[in-house]
């Protein structure tokens, strides 16, 4: 396995809470530019995956790299590490005393030390392109669900990223706003950002993803292209999640 | 109403606790001492509002690092909620006066006021924790995954979340502390009990008490009004309309 122009490798990662196991061993990597679905049952350890590369948790042991640095050694400052790693939640997670404005330019501002005419300016661009220009100044409150995600997008990308995680974005979303949201993530695919997207949307992740891996028991136990996994699964467990899946009217 | 005013004894009541003219007499030098009572409390509320926030800040340091701090922030919030405040001022008041250490302050003013920011930053740095604890983590997570580092992870998301949060409780213990500056009269500083107290005992009616008390809830009220428009206010620009 070769970390060279890799923008995420994963080796080896055991992460678990008391004795709850939720990672045994979970190796990766993502190549520049290369979207990676993973999907998998509640508590297959999507979210905790994500988190971990962040260092939103702390890893037991294996090793992290994140383009070419090893950000579980010691020593790393993972404020630094984070500003080049956008995460969105699945509840969104915006700051409700904040305009729409203040959440994006915040981080930008105080953890880049941007002016903030430049932090402003970079964030009217943003929501510009999303379609969010009018909802500059509403609060979170004040927004659809589907629009609140897309303000926590456009967030995680004011830090201009060169990686992102999507943890479930559109898990709490009714379903007719899923589509606004998924396709603002088409297109940050569309132009090259490397994503790594824990979802439930089967029929997005076919579209969108280079590369599906199914997570089961804290392990990827089955990895492929999309037409692979969906295709021809050759694990029982994913025949059997996929059927489920089918069965449930989501794919 | 109609109890009391139709009661035996009320005739003796209305002339030693309502008496016009004394009302009048006394006013305008209980107004004048209350003012100290008004100094007093700005400025243990300042301070208190940073020194109270500070504490709280400390006792949710994680980690085995900062044990040693965690374990101080809470031996003096339980300290001086404990201790009655009226010994805290008396022991403040008269014991460091009377050292006379060099460089500090003699004045049994300045030792009162400290009394009073000691002990109602205890409850106040408790109000604080509780609006701090009560924010989701998930804020912090949103803050911290986006690069902010601890302290400004507090300071722009968690702190000013709690803050809201927590105003009813912060005027509470205002208000506590607005009516308990009255006790720094134990050390002999003239405010406007002490003065009530004097006037009293040169005339033998309880008036001035009764002008004293009227001029604490007039400072109160209007506070307490400020405040539910500052809640409602904050409300109306954060949510949209609907459930009122």
């Amino acid at each position: 396995m070769s970390d060279n122009g890799a923008a995420l490798v994963l080796e080896d990662v055991h992460k678990s809470f008391a004795k709850l196991q939720v990672l045994s061993g979970i190796d990766l990597v993502l190549a520049e530019h290369e979207v990676v679905c993973l999907i998998g049952a509640s508590g297959s350890g999507k979210s905790t995956l994500l988190r971990c590369v962040n260092l939103l948790e702390p890893i037991d042991s294996g090793r992290i790299v994140v383009h070419g640095e090893d950000v579980t050694a010691a020593g790393v400052n993972v404020n630094e590490l984070r500003r080049g790693i956008g995460i969105v939640f699945q509840s969104f997670n915006l700051f409700p005393h904040m305009s729409v404005l203040e959440n994006i330019t915040l981080a930008p501002r105080k953890a880049l030390g941007l002016p903030k005419a430049d932090a402003r300016a970079r964030a009217d661009d943003l929501l510009a392109r999303f379609g969010l220009a009018d909802k500059r100044d509403e609060y979170p409150d004040r927004l659809s669900g589907g629009q609140q995600q897309r303000v926590a997008i456009v967030r995680a990308l004011a830090m201009q990223p060169g990686l992102m995680l999507l943890d479930e974005v559109t898990s709490a979303l009714d379903p007719e706003l899923v589509a606004e949201v998924l396709s603002v993530i088409r297109e940050l695919a569309a132009e090259g950002m490397t994503m790594l997207i824990a979802t439930h949307e089967m029929g997005f992740a076919r579209d969108v993803a280079n590369r599906v891996c199914f997570l089961d028991a804290g392990v990827i136990l089955e990895e492929g292209t999309p037409e692979e996994i969906f295709g021809a699964p050759r694990e029982p467990r994913t025949q059997q999640f996929l059927q489920r899946i089918v069965e449930a009217g989501r794919l | 109403m109609l109890v009391v005013v139709n009661a035996a004894g009320w005739p003796d009541v209305k002339q030693a606790f309502f008496d016009r003219d004394l009302f009048q007499e006394s006013f305008p030098d209980i107004a004048r001492a209350f003012l100290l009572n008004v100094k007093i409390f700005l400025i243990a509320e300042a301070v208190i509002l940073v020194f109270a926030l500070f504490i709280a800040v400390l006792r949710g340091l994680p980690g085995p690092v900062f044990f040693p701090v965690r374990v101080l922030a809470t031996i003096y919030a339980d300290l001086f909620r404990g201790i009655p405040t009226i010994l805290v001022i008396y022991i403040l008041g008269f014991g460091v006066t009377a050292l006379q250490l060099p460089g500090v302050p003699v004045s049994e003013l300045f030792w009162g006021t400290v009394a009073l920011v000691l002990v109602y930053s205890a409850y106040v740095s408790e109000v604080y924790r509780a609006g701090i604890e009560s924010v989701h983590p998930s804020q912090e997570a949103a803050a911290r995954s986006l690069g902010l580092n601890r302290f400004q992870a507090l300071r722009h998301v968690i702190i000013p979340q709690a803050v809201r949060r927590i105003v009813p409780p912060l005027l509470n213990d205002f208000i506590g502390l607005q009516k308990d500056t009255a006790l720094v009269a134990l050390l002999g500083v003239v405010e406007a009990f002490r003065q009530s107290q004097i006037d009293v005992s040169a005339t033998f009616n309880y008036t001035p008490y009764i002008c004293t008390a009227i001029l604490f809830v007039a400072i109160t009220v209007p506070l307490a009004r400020f405040t539910d428009w500052l809640v409602a206010r904050d409300r109306r620009r954060q949510l949209a309309g609907g459930l009122r």
